[in-house]
């Protein structure tokens, strides 16, 4: 959406194709971003007011083939008639890891194990916060890492966002339920962004939330529904285990499936990871290896909010000076998006 | 006792459901600087007891933390509230206040 609306105010031609039926993707469904608690909703309108004033927008759209000629690609897609384009601009960002594949963790075997993006949600729906047997939680865990820095998951990559987004769930949970003790449970706190550690500190400072280093091992549920969990706690080099009454896994990202898809068709080289590959990590982003075709956000990498804004604008400055196709003379640049 | 050729180890893990966690809520309240270590060791690896003797100040706070406070009595002891811990700590814990805190926290919970 940014990269749109860069585009769009450079002066060029850009449609955003959009898979679903609305845009912002994740954005939309997320209630507080960190490290400030600005609203999800507020970054969304001010990303869809400026791809507005700019771009058009097609939604649900559904992309069956991409053709290359020597004017650039022609997007083929179910609902619309297709669209010509000078460059590509991927943007098909991430999907959730599915927290299922960690069987140890219960997620769908027992009651009240949630994803991080569930808690986002429910937060945002402002409903009080309950156990399934309709009680208080009175102790809440956060799982760290899920479906990330694990090999046996196939990835073996960090997925950034989760300790910060931990962290300032947990003071959101603080919030809502004074009562409640929350503990964390951690491989390491990757507290890597501005306001990121003084989050932290804020957390231990004035929530006491408990930070307890050891990665969860298993969780069982007890017969009167609470959970328990073994961890190592690593820190006094002794097996743990405690109950909860709600436990939250900070599910990893993965590259999308439209990413996976879009990727396939246009032929592009992936990293071991999946995520798509920038021709140059450090020189060039945002170019793959098909000349024409551009990456922006998380279908690269994990990525934070304002990383991706920040990487969308690069992808944008990227395109407008981009040889071979004289970009800027043309007037025809068109962005993709599945 | 009689001996059956065979013995029964205690368990290991830390049962943090039913431990007494009293002195750990005493500290988070009296000297709230408690709740912010990081477990980095700065403390202990500049502690002069030490060097001489097993006093480890990050595992003390974390062993509190948990209700693990079999050795506490003991190793508390052996500080001698030198502060160079205070001075080298990066999280600004008031480890000396800590300590002396710890020491009211047993007078007050210790069991007749």
């Amino acid at each position: 959406m940014e990269a749109a609306a860069t585009l769009a105010a450079g002066g060029l031609t850009v449609t955003v194709m959009e898979k679903t039926d609305h845009l912002g993707g994740h954005l939309a469904d997320w209630y507080h971003l960190f490290p400030d608690r600005r609203p999800g909703r507020e970054v969304l309108q001010l990303l869809t007011k400026r791809v507005q004033e700019g771009a058009s927008v097609l939604l649900n759209c559904d992309v069956t083939d991409i053709e290359r000629n020597k004017e650039g690609f022609v997007i083929h897609t179910r609902q619309h008639p297709p669209v010509e384009a000078q460059a590509l601009l991927v943007a098909t960002g991430f999907d959730l890891f599915e927290v299922r594949k960690k069987e140890e963790y219960g997620y769908g075997i027992y009651d009240n194990i949630i994803t991080s993006a569930e808690l986002e949600k429910m937060l945002s729906g402002g409903q009080p916060l309950l156990t399934t047997r309709g009680t208080v939680p009175r102790r809440v865990g956060f799982v760290h890492c899920v479906g990330s820095r694990d090999a046996k998951a196939g990835n073996l990559y960090c997925s950034r966002v989760c300790c910060i987004t931990a962290v300032k769930q947990a003071i959101e949970i603080r919030e809502r339920l004074p009562q409640a003790e929350v503990f964390s449970f951690y491989m390491d706190l990757r507290m890597y962004g501005m306001g990121f550690e003084e989050l932290y500190k804020e957390a231990q400072e004035k929530w006491a939330v408990n930070f307890i280093r050891g990665r969860l091992s298993e969780a069982f549920e007890n017969q009167d529904g609470t959970l328990m969990l073994k961890v190592e706690d690593t820190l006094t080099a002794r097996p743990l285990r405690m109950n909860v009454d709600l436990l939250v896994l900070m599910a990893g990202m993965v590259p999308s499936a439209g990413t996976k898809e879009i990727s396939r068709m246009l032929g592009l080289e992936l990293e071991e990871s999946r995520f798509i590959r920038p021709r140059d990590r450090h020189m060039s982003p945002n170019r793959t290896n098909i000349p024409g075709v551009f990456i922006a956000g998380s279908c690269t990498a994990p990525m934070s909010v304002a990383d991706t804004i920040a990487d969308a604008r690069g992808a944008a400055v990227e395109i407008m000076t981009s040889p071979p196709a004289p970009l800027l003379e043309r007037r025809g640049e068109k962005g993709v998006r599945s | 006792m009689i001996n059956f050729g065979y013995t029964i180890n205690t368990d290991r893990q830390i049962d943090y459901d039913n431990n007494d966690r009293r002195i750990a809520a005493f500290l988070s309240e009296h000297e709230p600087t408690f709740r912010i270590c990081i477990s980095c060791g700065t403390c202990t690896a500049t502690c002069s007891a030490g060097n001489f003797t097993y006093f480890n100040l990050r595992e003390m706070i974390v062993m509190l933390k948990r209700g693990e406070t079999r050795q506490l009595k003991e190793d508390v002891t052996k500080c001698m509230l030198c502060g160079k811990c205070q001075m080298a700590c990066p999280r600004g814990v008031n480890t000396r206040n800590l300590i002396l805190s710890i020491h009211r926290a047993i007078e007050r919970f210790e069991q007749p």
